[in-house]
């Protein structure tokens, strides 16, 4: 009862995903602020080794469901077990990953509990809170910290009568930390054939055709990023140029991907991938809130703006006034000229 | 065989792609009123995929829900123009402040009403990005759901076959209907406005904006009904007050903060040779690169 949840994500390589980790990494500071256990839940076919991975995370209950029906993932299996394992269990707290299947499962379960569900949080804590109206104080609550659509805007989003407290978070965000010591959870196991019903059984999955990940922004060392300042695809190509020399990866802002400059897979930003390399070039970005939630905590920060007040200057360690058409042509040129 | 019934659900939206420098207040924060109302990008791909199942099926009928202010009866007609065939406005000034929760709660109620056989949304609406609503929409009325959906592989009446675009590939599944779909922006883009229906349709109003435009003694509904835009209200879905609103969204906004920048020391450079040379051979000597 009263415990922080963390739905564990089972990978096409049956693997935890890394951001269900991350979030067990998160879950596991929450609990041990609030003073109360930390729970993993997990749906597979067969748990296999992930047990032990959770276990690296202090990890005090794992919640297992295994059966045939539960991978590939598929939302009404995965719904009803997760509603028993909730409805039984009252969680006070619940993570999910803000993947396409934690995107695809949390509202389902947050409308079906009547609870609140916050997307994309790029911060959680714990705190209090006094509502000005009633003057009734609320201890302890999930501080759902995200920005705010309206310029430069952190929201705080709190749900002080609901529970659980549920959020998703995008990976990336949050650090991923094994615990000190290691700790055995207990397992408790799950009827799957108990709690499901036919009519969860309903759709088919006839084919699947997955890939293994193309882009690797995390692991870059060095990006080049391009916002809708770079004018066009064709002008993206310098920022292909440049990240060659300098062995990095090209990236985007959410305004040059939905302007068809960069793929999807890409973005960096609160609602695309967090990255923490140690050289971050910003080409043609303005440095809007949700993009730099993405991108804030690199090493070193170029901008390149032809605009001297553009916000992203504020957080960078260059700021060089100019055409990034001029000025990426040049750092390549100089980067040959010297790097021997 | 009787029609069957296909529910769109679509939401203006502001176009927040276009946060431009004059949208900007002084404190940094967003001019709302600045910024152009647009159709949810998702949910013109919604529209589309809804348009090609009734293309296939031949005896269906594609319907219109959005829930907004008055002036969202844009995305209505905008519908009809490029080939929806009803539309229904849900608004009332009891749903504001709603979260996804709340908004989800009250679509479901008029869709309970419409009693459709599928239902088509956006992934998520640009302003908030939740991706919510349709997955909270789909347990309300108790429909199985299919999320991120590319394409539209086949339909009948009993039952559809999808592709769904995820993070690293696509999944092919089959469902029966009913069922509700959320429609990813890789799909189909939409079909565009279709002459002869813009020009029988661009007079399509609701009572309201009848009495905006004081017209509202016009014989415009009398000699035209199809013309008439329905609006729906709390009591027309007969929703549950409690449910709707402020009152009836779970989560709370406890502060809004502006991002004050703290200025990092910074070095200042302009677009001269011998500016980005010194950035150069700075980044290779601290050995940044190289
Ligand atoms: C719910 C939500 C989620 C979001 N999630 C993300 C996210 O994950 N990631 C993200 O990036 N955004 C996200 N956004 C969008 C974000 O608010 C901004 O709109 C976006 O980051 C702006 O991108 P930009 O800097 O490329 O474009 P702009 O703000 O248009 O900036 C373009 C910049 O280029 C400069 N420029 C123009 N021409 C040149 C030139 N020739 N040389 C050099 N500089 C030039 C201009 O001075 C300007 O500063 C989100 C928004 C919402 C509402
Ligand atoms: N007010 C609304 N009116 C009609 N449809 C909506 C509304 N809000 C959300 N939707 C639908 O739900 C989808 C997801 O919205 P969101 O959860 O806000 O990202 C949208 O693409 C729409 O199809």
């Amino acid at each position: 009862m009263k415990n922080v949840f963390v739905y564990c994500e089972v990978t096409e390589e049956k693997r935890i995903a890394e951001v269900s980790l991350e979030l067990l990494s998160k879950g596991r500071k929450l609990a041990e602020t609030l003073g109360v256990k930390l729970e993993a839940v997990v749906l597979t076919d067969q748990a296999g080794d992930t047990l032990e991975t959770i276990q690296e995370f202090g990890v005090d209950v794992i919640h297992l469901a295994e059966s045939v029906e539960l991978f590939p993932y598929r939302t009404l299996p995965h719904f009803r077990v997760v509603q028993a394992i909730f409805e039984k269990e009252q969680p006070e707290i619940a993570l999910f990953g803000a993947t396409s299947v934690g995107r695809d499962l949390a509202p389902r379960i947050a409308s079906v509990l009547r609870c609140g569900l916050t997307a994309d949080c790029t911060s959680l804590e714990i705190g209090d809170h006094v509502d000005t109206k009633t003057g009734k104080e609320y201890k302890n609550m999930l501080y759902q910290i995200r920005p705010a659509f309206g310029g430069n805007i952190i929201a705080t989003i709190i749900n002080p009568e609901t529970r659980p407290q549920m959020a998703t978070v995008r990976e990336g965000v949050m650090k991923l930390e094994k615990a000190d010591k290691k700790k055995v959870a207990q397992i408790k196991n799950y009827k799957v054939e108990e709690i499901l019903k036919p009519e969860d059984l309903v759709i088919t999955i006839i084919d699947r055709h997955i890939e293994p990940q193309k882009v690797n922004l995390k692991g870059a060392g060095i990006i080049v990023s391009g916002g809708y300042g770079v004018g066009s695809k064709e002008n993206f190509k310098l920022l292909y140029d440049l990240a060659a020399v300098l062995g990095g990866e090209v990236a985007a802002t959410r305004a040059a991907v939905d302007a068809g400059y960069a793929e999807h897979e890409r973005q960096v930003g609160q609602t695309g991938v967090t990255v923490r390399p140690k050289l971050y070039i910003a080409c043609g970005i303005s440095g809007a809130v949700q993009h730099r939630a993405g991108m804030d905590q690199s090493a070193k920060i170029i901008s390149i703006n032809t605009d001297p007040n553009a916000p992203i200057n504020a957080i960078a360690d260059y700021a060089v006034t100019g055409d990034l058409m001029e000025v990426l042509p040049k750092m390549i040129a100089y980067y040959k000229k010297y790097s021997k | 065989m009787e029609k069957i019934k296909i529910l769109v659900l679509a939401k203006q939206v502001p176009d927040t792609r276009n946060v431009g420098k004059d949208a900007m207040k002084d404190d940094g924060t967003v001019n709302r009123g600045a910024l152009p109302a647009i159709y949810n990008p998702d949910d013109l791909n919604a529209l589309e995929m809804a348009l090609e199942a009734k293309d296939r099926l031949g005896n269906a009928e594609v319907y219109v829900l959005t829930m907004g202010p008055t002036r969202a009866a844009e995305i209505i007609r905008e519908s009809i123009y490029r080939g929806a065939d009803e539309g229904y406005l849900l608004t009332d000034r009891k749903f504001a402040g709603s979260d996804t929760l709340a908004t989800s709660y009250a679509i479901s109620k008029a869709v309970k009403k419409i009693d459709p056989d599928l239902i088509f949304c956006g992934l998520q609406a640009i302003d908030g990005d939740t991706a919510q609503v349709g997955p909270q929409t789909a347990e309300k009325v108790d429909f199985p759901q299919i999320t991120y959906v590319e394409k539209l592989v086949e339909i009948s009446p009993t039952q559809i076959t999808l592709k769904r675009r995820l993070e690293r590939g696509v999944e092919t599944v089959v469902a029966p209907l009913p069922a509700l779909i959320t429609v990813h922006g890789s799909a189909n883009p939409c079909r565009a406005r279709n002459v002869k229906r813009v020009m029988q349709y661009k007079h399509a109003r609701t009572l309201t904006e009848l009495k905006e435009e004081n017209r509202e003694n016009s014989e415009l509904f009398k000699d035209r009904p199809y013309l008439k835009i329905e609006e729906w209200s709390v009591d027309t879905i007969q929703a549950d007050d409690t449910h709707l609103g402020l009152s009836g969204s779970p989560t709370k906004v406890k502060t809004i903060d502006s991002v004050v920048l703290a200025q990092k020391e910074n070095i200042v450079l302009t677009s001269s040779d011998a500016d980005v040379e010194e950035l150069m051979v700075d980044l290779l000597k601290s050995r940044v690169i190289g």
